[in-house]
């Protein structure tokens, strides 16, 4: 990468603090707080309406909260504007200007500058050039967007978001429209793009697996808060809530009762160190399945083994209807094979009161 | 083989059959030769069936003059006013959540519901020598109704929804984000309407201002209430296609409807080029 791509600024802390917001009669954010380490690359993750789109653009100064602040690097940035904010925002449907060309839709931040501050046209030029090039779409500048695949439209708006050098990138579900195989390989475009530049960057997603895959840190949102932020692997191993538990990983959800670090639902039993006694609700992941011995644990019926890889999973349903996943070694096989029914223990559970 | 007749079944099944098709054009044509074609004709016939020269002439006399100056005079000042109070509407409206925007749309909505007389009316009864601010307006010597004010009032009113109606959908699916991206890219308010939101817009206002302009050349029955018909100072072409008739000067008549055709023509002509090159405007219009 070329030096001059590199943000002449230093990586942005972002500060955000007890930020309320709200539409009307129906509360969008509920006193929201995060600090976004300079140069991270953070997933805010959520179900539709949790709010993780209002908290994005209340970041990049297309809202306002009611409450609360939003520190730039230590400064009140909360009621300035977008203009103000050196924000690289690239929006779900990529928001391209139809009229303009790819470069100049991607030099638009630049020559709308006053007069003295704007750059000379060839350096601007120049700028455009090295900005596609990064995104890999070296000989589309004069391409207008409807002639682009989604792919590539994408990629504009991220050298668009790029071009003024950001201190924060901003990026709202930024796969969202794309097809699993574009997406997958944009996935990895826009980690290089950040390694690249290393700019703060910040994007919305649903998708858990993009989330876990892409981010350093996942912040899950909920109902307009924050239930956890860990890195990828903290949030799955373990989830700080009921709600992320279930959110994130895949996993079967048991009701029952705690008693004496024990949780209890008909036959199955899980260790719950540390539970307090009553209700509760347990998330079994499907590696936490194991084959019991004899007539330990809780018999299931085996509806399908599917096999390919390393790993066996075993669908299955249990006591009352409820389906689950479990997920086996290879060599688990010979004891699955050809028998209607079995017995599972489950080795560990997420369990929280209810 | 065995495809062609499932293929064939399947145009059928789509398609009327020919004569139905043939009685339905012929329907369509003669109900349009008859009730729209004929006439335009018509006009024309009556106008030059004594030669040229006297339709001419009818044209050029001092009083028909006025009445062409006065209404292109008020085409120019309602287009433009209604330009801008379109594009502000429609911006409002499309890019804004605000408590009453369902009532702001009806009342843009009014003047096509309310007949044009009544629209006349009204400024009558607000402006009028009897009317609210009448004897203050008399008072300082400020003439609305009978004069050519009362008249672009009037047109304007009759012509408000059409550009606001034309853009608003237009730019209700646009949406925000374009607007969004313009400005957190540094952009001003007005960098970002001239170079963002205008050049989106820019074939649906064109068409808004055909429909306006056409409509504000053709206005009579509103003009009609406010004018006072005096010749040579508020008679606009459409009055005084009236006047003429009523002079039996058939003539001059047909002349002036004549010419008030040729500009309608025009600005279909145009509209249909529009349509032609940017097949997306088509059919917006309510």
């Amino acid at each position: 990468m070329s030096a001059a791509v590199m943000s002449e600024t230093h990586p942005m802390t972002i500060s955000i603090r007890s930020i309320v917001k709200s539409y009307g009669r129906y509360p969008a954010l509920n006193g929201v707080s995060l600090e976004v380490q300079p140069g991270e690359l953070l997933a805010l993750l959520g179900p539709s309406g949790s709010g993780k789109t209002t908290l994005l653009r209340t970041i990049a100064g297309l809202e306002f909260p009611e409450s609360g602040q939003v520190l730039f690097d230590g400064q009140d940035v909360t009621f300035a504007g977008a203009s103000d904010r050196r924000v690289g925002f690239v929006f779900q449907q990529y928001a391209l200007f139809k009229h303009m060309t790819v470069a100049k839709n991607v030099a638009f931040g630049l020559e709308v500058r006053k007069r003295q501050d704007r750059p000379a046209k060839a350096d601007i030029a120049k700028r455009v050039d090295e900005l596609l090039r990064l995104v890999e779409l070296g000989e589309m500048g004069r391409r207008f967007p409807a002639q682009l695949s989604g792919g590539q439209r994408q990629r504009v708006a991220l050298a668009r978001a790029l071009a003024l050098d950001p201190s924060v990138l901003l990026l709202d579900e930024p796969f969202g429209a794309l097809d699993a195989a574009v997406r997958k390989s944009l996935r990895r475009e826009l980690r290089r793009i950040h390694d690249a530049t290393g700019v703060t960057t910040i994007f919305v997603t649903h998708d858990q697996e993009e989330a876990l895959e892409l981010a350093d840190r996942v912040a899950i949102l909920n109902l307009g808060r924050i239930e956890q932020v860990g890195d990828p692997l903290e949030v799955s191993e373990h989830p700080a809530s009921a709600f992320v538990a279930g959110f994130v990983g895949d996993g079967a959800r048991f009701e029952g009762q705690v008693q004496g670090g024990v949780f209890r639902s008909g036959e199955l039993a899980a260790p719950a160190p540390g539970a307090p006694d009553g209700a509760a609700q347990a998330f079994v992941r499907p590696y936490q399945f194991a084959l019991a011995q004899g007539s330990d644990g809780f018999e299931v019926k085996v509806d399908r083994i599917v096999g390919h890889g390393p790993i066996l999973r075993l669908e299955a349903t249990a006591a009352g209807g409820r389906r689950l996943d479990a997920a086996f070694p290879r060599e688990a096989g010979g004891e699955l094979s050809g028998r209607p029914s079995i017995r599972l223990q489950v080795r560990s559970a997420h369990v929280f009161p209810v | 083989m065995s495809g062609r007749p499932a293929s064939r079944r399947a145009d059928l099944a789509t398609e009327d059959p020919f004569w139905a098709k043939a009685a339905i054009l012929t329907a369509v044509l003669l109900f349009l030769t008859l009730v729209l074609l004929l006439p335009v004709v018509a006009v024309f016939v009556q106008a030059l069936h004594k030669g040229v020269g006297p339709a001419v002439a009818a044209m050029a006399e001092p009083d028909a003059l006025s009445a062409i100056r006065l209404t292109l005079l008020t085409a120019a000042l309602t287009v433009p006013f209604n330009v801008v109070f379109g594009v502000c509407a429609a911006w409002a409206v499309a890019k804004f959540d605000f408590p009453g925007k369902a009532f702001l749309i009806t009342l843009i909505d009014l003047p096509f519901s309310v007949s044009p007389v009544v629209a006349g009316l009204i400024y009558v009864l607000v402006f009028g020598a009897q009317g609210w601010f009448g004897p203050w307006l008399l008072d300082h010597n400020i003439h609305i109704v009978f004069a050519v004010p009362g008249i672009v009032l009037a047109t304007i009113f009759v012509t408000f929804p059409f550009v606001a109606r034309e853009l608003i959908p237009l730019m209700q699916e646009q949406g925000v984000s374009e607007e969004e991206a313009a400005v957190s890219m540094g952009a001003s308010g007005l960098k970002t309407f001239w170079k963002v939101t205008a050049p989106n817009i820019r074939w649906g206002l064109l068409y808004g201002v055909l429909l306006c302009n056409a409509r504000a050349m053709g206005e009579f029955g509103a003009v009609s209430v406010v004018s006072g018909h005096i010749r040579g100072l508020t008679n606009t072409m459409p009055l005084h296609v009236e006047i003429l008739y009523n002079d039996y000067d058939f003539v001059g008549a047909f002349a002036v409807a004549g010419l008030l055709c040729l500009l309608a023509l025009a600005t279909l002509v145009l509209k249909t080029l529009l349509e032609v090159f940017q097949p997306d405007v088509r059919g917006r219009h309510v």
